[in-house]
């Protein structure tokens, strides 16, 4: 079994059995994870440019231990230091960073589409990490194993996205995935971060929380992006916070049996309460681990792939 | 694919696994500090039965895991089809054990190279023995078996397939030509 594309841009047009066997792939190195020596020799010669033009911590760490631990090379780029900032265009600084033998890029920009360029003027497979209010592929399949793991399966289960959708990469993938594992998808928010005819893609919409709560198997919350000029499309954080936010209270008096995700980072008392990003409806940190071996499993199936 | 031969037969698959236990214990002067591990797939479910007759004669339960080396082959960029993995599930501390380790053809010595390899990283055993249910010879690496089930030289044309009733219909040991 092997993917049917060289590279992951995205979830939109990936086959189900792609993601499918993305996701058990992960789980061969989620056990690795847990042992005393972290780390296979699977990807030993193989070299791997992060290419980030967006701040990213987690993203970024996660991929770079991903791809540590599977013994590939890595090399970081990023835009603070490089050579855009002396007014190199994107394309040459890519064309001078493969004519250095780079077999996987891993790119995050903020504009949408730029892993999708990238795949015309480089020879390399791209992994998306990122780009503009696109998508986010690793981040939602990293969501789906946490799902798994903890659900059993996602074929079936109701998962709600809540928050601003319009401005969110993670929301999108996660439509376009779970939609494809065959899982009964709805977004909720305030009118004005819910794209139009987001209901198009197949999702239902919800305007009000409680009623998420109580018909849905899982929530995805996302966080409230105030760099990305979500301020605009709400009165005031503490009145998002008051209609949206996800609190104990809630939780306990609408669906008990509820399982909350979260991509980080956490806006503490926006999107979710304290206690509920500490307690026990949620499975943030899983979703951290997790990820680190759903991108293993990414590179291993892309940086081996039969030529 | 042709069968050439049926090399070793149901009752005979249970004689070979009664032997081989016995050798173990004869080797090790009993089970104590043993513990079994079995290459994916099909040396895990030898190991499963090694495990259930070592119980037999010496009433002694012992720890029993599944390796799966994939990840550790040499031959990742060689191969036209990606190789399938699953998942390595030995439960239990390998340090200072003596590692009774189970496949069930040895051919190359590839895997079993690749297999410890996986081991060394999982901790430091006191001991690793191999143990195989077939020998075919043809080995490119310096790798030796300990206990051994059967010898059989083939030709490189052919091949032999092993068959057990955990994963396939039937226990045997088939002489395969793929000439």
């Amino acid at each position: 079994m092997s993917l049917s594309t060289k590279h992951l841009l995205g979830l939109q047009n990936l086959p189900r059995e792609d993601i499918e066997l993305i996701l058990d792939t992960a789980t061969t190195f989620r056990e690795i994870l847990d042992r005393p020596i972290k780390k296979v020799p699977t990807l030993t010669g193989t070299t791997v440019v992060n290419l980030f033009f967006e701040n990213s911590t987690r993203t970024r760490i996660s991929f770079e231990l991903a791809q540590k631990r599977l013994s590939a090379d890595t090399v970081n780029f990023s835009t603070a230091s490089s050579s855009t900032k002396k007014g190199e265009t994107f394309k040459d600084t890519v064309r001078n960073i493969e004519a250095m033998k780079i077999d996987i890029i891993v790119v995050r920009h903020q504009s949408a589409g730029v892993p999708t360029f990238l795949t015309r003027i480089s020879n390399a497979s791209i992994i998306n990490a990122g780009d503009g209010f696109h998508e986010h592929p690793t981040q939602a399949l990293l969501d789906f194993y946490s799902m798994k793991e903890k659900l059993g399966n996602i074929e079936g289960k109701k998962v709600c996205i809540v928050g601003d959708i319009a401005h969110s990469r993670v929301a999108l993938s996660n439509i376009y995935g779970l939609l494809s594992l065959g899982a009964k998808v709805s977004v909720c928010g305030p009118p004005t971060m819910l794209p139009r005819s987001i209901e198009n893609l197949g999702v239902k919409v919800y305007y009000d929380i409680n009623s998420a709560i109580k018909e849905n198997d899982i929530l995805n919350v996302l966080r409230i992006q105030l760099e990305r000029d979500a301020g605009n499309a709400i009165p005031s954080l503490r009145e998002y916070h008051k209609y949206f936010g996800i609190t104990k209270e809630r939780l306990d008096k609408y669906n008990k049996d509820i399982l909350i995700l979260h991509p980080g980072p956490i806006n503490r008392g926006v999107e979710l309460t304290s206690e509920v990003a500490d307690g026990e409806y949620q499975i943030i940190l899983d979703q951290v681990t997790n990820g680190v071996a759903v991108r293993m499993a990414v590179l291993y199936l892309l940086g081996t792939l039969p030529s | 694919m042709k069968i050439k031969a049926t090399v070793i037969d149901p009752v005979g698959l249970q004689r070979t696994i009664t032997r081989l236990a016995h050798e173990i214990l004869e080797k090790n002067r009993g089970a104590k500090n043993l513990v079994l591990i079995g290459i994916r797939t099909r040396g895990e479910f030898l190991a499963k039965r090694l495990k259930e007759k070592i119980s037999e004669i010496e009433n002694i339960d012992l720890p029993f895991g599944a390796l799966d080396a994939t990840l550790y082959r040499d031959d990742f960029r060689t191969r036209l089809k990606q190789p399938e993995i699953s998942v390595t599930d030995i439960k239990f501390d390998i340090s200072e054990k003596d590692i009774i380790l189970i496949d069930d053809v040895l051919y190359t010595g590839r895997t079993v190279r690749a297999a410890l390899d996986a081991l060394m990283d999982l901790g430091r055993p006191n001991s690793i023995q191999l143990c195989v249910l077939v020998d075919r010879g043809h080995r490119q690496l310096p790798i030796k078996a300990d206990y051994v089930g059967k010898n059989i030289p083939t030709s490189i044309n052919e091949e032999i397939k092993v068959k057990l009733k955990e994963v396939d219909e039937e226990d045997a040991v088939y002489l395969v030509d793929n000439s």
